[in-house]
């Protein structure tokens, strides 16, 4: 009797989540193979008795062997170590510009929204100024600015890319601030700082989750369009991108070059895409039960 | 000897201007509120009973243009900044919402939103405030509070959102507590439930209560003074016995005629006030109940009458001087 009628016993929300996120068999699985993907691409290379660096001018363009497992590049460097190091940079790049730029677009979408009248006027124009400034050229200018500091340069990437979170989080505050518990609050004395902090933040989470999660594949990608400009990561550093990149050089001589950074690539984007829908759907309380 | 009211409200108009003109929410009320006191405001939807106690709070919707005076023990509140607002609010004023499924944050603890108010208004650290808070969710008769703190809203029923929308805005124990329709969304045993727990706490914590409604046997039930309110005027008021005993505007009689009594005999039908409220944005130039009122001539038509008294604690705002009928005709 007692044993069945006692009820659960209380948990934090996170733990609340972690059990609902584990009742999710794809999103778990994606976690899985993106906490593989990072300790391989961490851990990986301090096995590898190959620099991604150096070259090796009697091993150039070998396939892959027990040697070379991923075979070697142009410059007889192991592909194996310079895939790793290129999923290191490659994430790296995407969470710290995805970061930057949800905490931005997260803070001025919900201050807009919240303050509203002529606050969130000024606001949203000013966003829509920074739409019209072209990103391209604006990225070229910041990398000549920062120089060769690739880790600054996605940062600032992340600084100009907020823009959509910005409106999207703007709009989802509207509607939110009319909910009779944003009221309750103020009735409460809340201030709005805490009120953004406390209130709503919290409730746009979902949306916060799916657009980071959104965010980091699409900032690998630009990474490698930049990279294929010759304005990403500089060599002899590699990124995921610029290794695809050179493997479509010689897609129809040494295509192994191309598949290993191209499947990798397409894991990752794929797994952040599972684990934001997994997240969104555990942090969301109304969906337990 | 009555003490200095704690809230004096005199003569506030609350107006929404839009381009399809202006819609007058409220328009020259005037109330006054003593210590302790237990005061009901009855209306009908629109008739301004939500927008007053917003504006008690600074809360009304952006675009609200307010006129008169609200004073906090001499203190002007309206017009007061935002910060001197956010000072009062929860600590000196608190307020209960009608609708305590939507009136809590989903995504927080039920203890993160007991406990908010008193951290916020009297620096009480996170310990303090927890043992706070669990003895206030036992005051107002929640079972097993530890667990409660660590739930969400929506773990919990109704009445139990309701009990603790109570709790938070008692926290800081305010001295005036607005209660916005507070049983409407709940149902009716839980309602008495809710109203038994609202007249207790107010012989415990003696704050001065102020009750919307748009039920009058709940005012019946709880308060011991009653403002009629219709399309954004006072026509009404009185001590509660008084008002029920002889109700002295055809509105407030109308009320009274619209629902069954129950040791009363029971009438032949219920009688329902015919007609609607007016709109607000198109008040008519004399008395607004009149278009409903059988008592209705010509003076009404003129301009809107004004609130008298017509006995000690009594007045109303009808220039009607003859018998009004109580009971059916």
């Amino acid at each position: 009797m007692s044993g069945l009628l006692t009820p659960p016993t209380a948990s934090t929300p996170w733990q609340q989540a972690r059990a609902q996120l584990y009742q999710r068999p794809l999103a778990v699985a994606a976690l899985l193979v993106l906490i593989a993907v990072i300790l391989l691409a961490l851990l990986g290379p301090l096995f590898s008795a190959y620099s991604f660096a150096t070259p090796s001018w009697d091993e150039i363009y070998q396939s892959p062997s027990l040697r070379h497992w991923l075979g070697t590049d142009a410059l007889g460097r192991d592909q194996l170590v310079r895939v790793l190091w290129g999923c290191r940079i490659s994430l790296l790049v995407g969470v710290a510009a995805s970061l930057v730029s949800v905490a931005i677009g997260v803070l001025w979408g919900a201050t807009a929204g919240y303050a509203g009248g002529t606050t969130d006027s000024l606001m949203m124009r000013f966003v829509d100024i920074l739409y019209t400034v072209p990103f391209i050229p604006l990225v070229i200018v910041m990398t000549v600015l920062f120089g060769r500091n690739f880790l600054l340069v996605f940062v600032a990437i992340g600084a100009v890319s907020w823009l959509d979170i910005a409106r999207i989080v703007r709009g989802q505050t509207l509607s939110l601030k009319q909910r009779e518990f944003i009221e309750a609050a103020r009735a409460l004395g809340v201030r709005t700082p805490t009120m953004i902090i406390r209130h709503l933040v919290p409730n746009l989470i979902g949306v916060v989750i799916i657009y980071a999660t959104l965010t980091v594949p699409t900032v690998i990608l630009f990474e490698a369009f930049l990279s294929f400009l010759g304005l990403g990561v500089h060599a002899p550093l590699a990124s995921l991108g610029s290794l695809v990149s050179d493997g479509a050089d010689h897609l129809q001589s040494q295509p192994y070059l191309l598949t290993a950074p191209a499947v990798l690539l397409a894991v990752i984007i794929a797994c952040f895409s599972y684990l934001g829908d997994g997240l969104r759907d555990a942090l969301d309380p109304r969906a337990r039960h | 000897m009555s003490p200095a009211p704690l809230l004096c409200v005199r003569d506030l108009s609350v107006s929404y201007p839009s381009r399809a003109g202006t819609t007058r929410a409220l328009d020259g009320v005037s109330l006054d509120l003593d210590p302790g006191e237990f005061l009901g405001i009855v209306g009908e939807s629109g008739s301004g009973k939500t927008q007053l106690l917003l504006a008690m709070l600074g809360l009304n919707a952006q675009g609200a243009q307010l006129a008169g005076s609200i004073q906090y023990r001499g203190q002007q509140l309206l017009g007061a900044s935002q910060r001197t607002l956010a000072t009062l609010r929860g600590r000196r004023i608190g307020m209960i919402f009608q609708d305590p499924m939507t009136a809590l944050n989903p995504y927080l603890t039920i203890g993160t939103q007991v406990t908010e108010g008193v951290r916020l208004h009297l620096g009480v650290g996170r310990r303090a405030a927890r043992r706070r808070a669990i003895e206030l969710l036992e005051a107002v008769q929640i079972p097993e509070p530890e667990r409660r703190l660590a739930q969400h809203p929506h773990e919990l029923s109704g009445g139990m959102r309701q009990r603790i929308v109570i709790a938070m805005a008692l926290i800081c124990e305010p001295e005036i507590l607005l209660a916005d329709e507070p049983t409407t969304a709940l149902d009716v045993t839980v309602q008495a439930q809710i109203l038994a727990l609202l007249r207790e706490l107010r012989i415990r914590t003696r704050a001065a209560i102020v009750l919307v409604t748009h039920d009058l046997g709940v005012i019946a039930a709880v308060a011991d003074r009653v403002l009629v309110m219709y399309a954004g005027r006072v026509v009404e008021q009185a001590g509660v016995e008084q008002l029920f005993a002889a109700a002295r505007h055809p509105y407030t009689i109308g009320l009274r005629r619209s629902i069954a009594e129950l040791d009363g005999p029971l009438p032949e039908r219920l009688l329902s006030i015919g007609g609607n409220p007016p709109n607000p944005a198109a008040l008519p130039p004399g008395c607004a109940f009149a278009p409903r009122c059988a008592q209705a001539f010509e003076r009404c038509q003129s301009a809107p009458p004004p609130l008298v008294s017509i006995a000690p604690g009594h007045t109303r705002a009808c220039y009607f001087e003859g018998p009004l009928e109580m009971h059916s005709p």
